[in-house]
């Protein structure tokens, strides 16, 4: 397995820490995800990733923790976007939209001001497409909780939650408040995308909200399948997106190693293309 | 203000409002919003790419802008059209952020290229942009009634024998086109921002689609020239002021859309 895992590759903290943190992040976006998939929020989902950018850019800012900054961006864009976008899908798309620009207008002034005041420089690349790598070993028991704490919102409100986005009118008539558990949802989506924003950056945490959950969701209808897919999808891919940032030191010219957050969203982006190829393939032995 | 480069900047963003009004009025109609925020990562990517090898900046754009916005209109047929239009986002942000990471000397073009530099304009560019935003803005006006018909009664439209497969592919190209042209100034984050603030606001405030795309094209001048106003004044990044233009003009509108028709 030399070949595989560089030297160095286990016993280095900063890999350790990142595999950790890589696994946290992967699964909770993954359950998350899946439901989001379901109810129709993938757009609601990235718009998220870049409203915390502006929480992780105004943190470096003020000079908060970028956890802090992420998952409160992400929470403030879930109020908006549940503020903002009720009726048909098409109207909530575009209130979703104006709020994304206006956060990603906040965040280039914040980018700005980061650059221009305390002179940190590659700010931008930190915050917007992440740093594993640099995660101190600090953050791993707080991603832990803050994970371990999205779960479990996400387990108390699975019955209802599942029936109301299968459902409204269903959830209605059985008392379900549908209001009240699809903000609810919102926040322990913004939980998961804050989280994956410190993890692959807040531009990519995309990647691991709506691919693993999009892939699961065309092999499989059972929501608990899916669940597990998913997160068997995010975990690998990250595993591996580490593993090979890791080992491109050695392959691109003048040591220069390619980022996590590339590798991951390829990986990510390759286990789609391989579920919907499955998809495709039973779909037309059922026709036939 | 009136004067060298910011001489160009005028000139040139001038030229991005009215595109960006008249292709966004029809992003806003179709319901395209996700995707007109896609394709200008592909083309982020792209002039990432471009100046790693040293190629225009321009070509790059338009390059991987259409790439983008090819994958978007192919992928989206095999379903879960939102889905694929995330990772078609997520990968091209992915290369961008991969190809930035092997040059050392542009570091800070990462944040240029994402948030827009309207320093960075030349007058070189004015032809070629003169020429896309023409491309642009012709296509819309010969598939006017056919993008209308299929926006609006997309059963009716295949009826009456409207490709809309083809239809979509073309405006996909559009937006692509238009992204292209856009990104150098205000930036690939927030091409977005002139594409849907202001023809959403429009379509708020006039039903009809014709007086609708001019207040578009109108409202995204206004914003374009005022952000450009406070950006000389104040130093700080276009974008900023374009983005939260944008989201004034738009919740103007719902404000005024709300108490005429409550």
């Amino acid at each position: 397995m030399g070949w595989f895992f560089a030297s160095g590759f286990f016993t280095s903290p900063p890999v350790q820490v990142a595999l950790v943190i890589g696994a946290v992040a992967a699964t909770v976006c993954a359950v998350v995800g899946v439901v989001a998939m379901v109810r129709g929020l993938a757009f609601a989902g990235h718009a998220l990733t870049d409203v915390a950018a502006t929480g992780g850019s105004g943190a470096v800012l003020v000079g908060a923790s970028p956890l802090g900054g992420f998952l409160g961006g992400a929470l403030v864009g879930a109020g908006a976007i549940a503020l903002a976008g009720h009726g048909p899908q098409q109207r909530r798309d575009v209130a979703t939209g104006i709020v994304l620009s206006a956060a990603t207008g906040l965040s280039a002034l914040f980018l700005y001001l980061d650059a221009t005041t305390n002179a940190t420089t590659g700010v931008t690349q930190r915050v917007l497409f992440g740093s594993l790598f640099g995660a101190s070993p600090s953050t791993v028991p707080v991603a832990i909780e803050l994970g371990a704490a999205t779960l479990l919102l996400t387990a108390v409100i699975a019955r209802p939650l599942v029936l109301s986005s299968l459902s409204r009118e269903l959830a209605r008539a059985r008392g379900i408040p549908v209001g009240v558990v699809s903000g609810v949802f919102l926040v322990t989506l913004a939980m998961a995308v804050g989280l994956s924003a410190l993890t692959i950056g807040s531009l990519l945490s995309t990647a691991l909200v709506v691919g693993p959950a999009a892939a699961a969701v065309r092999v499989t209808t059972r929501m608990s399948y899916a669940l597990v897919i998913a997160s068997g999808i995010g975990i690998v891919s990250t595993w591996l997106g580490i593993t090979l940032a890791y080992d491109s030191y050695n392959w691109m010219p003048h040591n220069q190693s390619l980022p996590v957050s590339f590798f991951v969203v390829v990986d990510v982006a390759v286990a789609y293309g391989l579920c919907s190829l499955v998809a495709a393939r039973r779909a037309r032995g059922h026709h036939v | 203000m009136f004067s060298g480069f910011m001489i160009n900047a005028w000139q040139v963003g001038t030229i991005v409002a009215i595109v960006a009004g008249v292709v966004g009025f029809v992003v806003v109609l179709r319901g395209d919003v996700f995707a007109a925020h896609a394709v200008p990562n592909g083309a982020f990517a792209g002039a990432a790419g471009a100046s790693v090898v040293g190629l225009s900046p321009l070509l790059g754009l338009g390059l991987f802008a259409l790439v983008a916005a090819l994958g978007i209109g192919v992928l989206r047929r095999f379903g879960q059209r939102d889905a694929t239009t995330a990772l078609v986002l997520v990968l091209s942000l992915a290369t961008g952020s991969a190809l930035l990471s092997q040059s050392t000397q542009y570091a800070s073009s990462a944040y240029a290229l994402l948030f827009g530099e309207i320093l960075g304009v030349s007058s070189a560019h004015l032809i070629p942009l003169l020429t896309l935003g023409a491309i642009c803005v012709g296509v819309v006006a010969l598939r006017w009634r056919a993008i209308l018909l299929s926006a609006v009664t997309p059963d009716i439209a295949s009826a009456r024998g409207v490709p809309q497969g083809r239809l979509d592919t073309i405006f996909l190209v559009v937006v692509a086109l238009a992204t292209a042209m856009t990104v150098p100034v205000v930036g690939a984050l927030l091409v977005f921002s002139l594409i849907v603030g202001p023809p959403a606001a429009a379509r708020l405030l006039v039903s009809r689609p014709g007086p609708a795309i001019g207040l578009a094209t109108l409202l995204s001048l206004v914003v374009l020239w005022s952000a450009l106003v406070a950006a000389y004044e104040t130093n700080w990044p276009v974008g900023f002021f374009v983005s939260t233009g944008s989201a004034i003009v738009y919740l103007v509108a719902r404000g005024i859309n709300h108490s005429v028709a409550p």
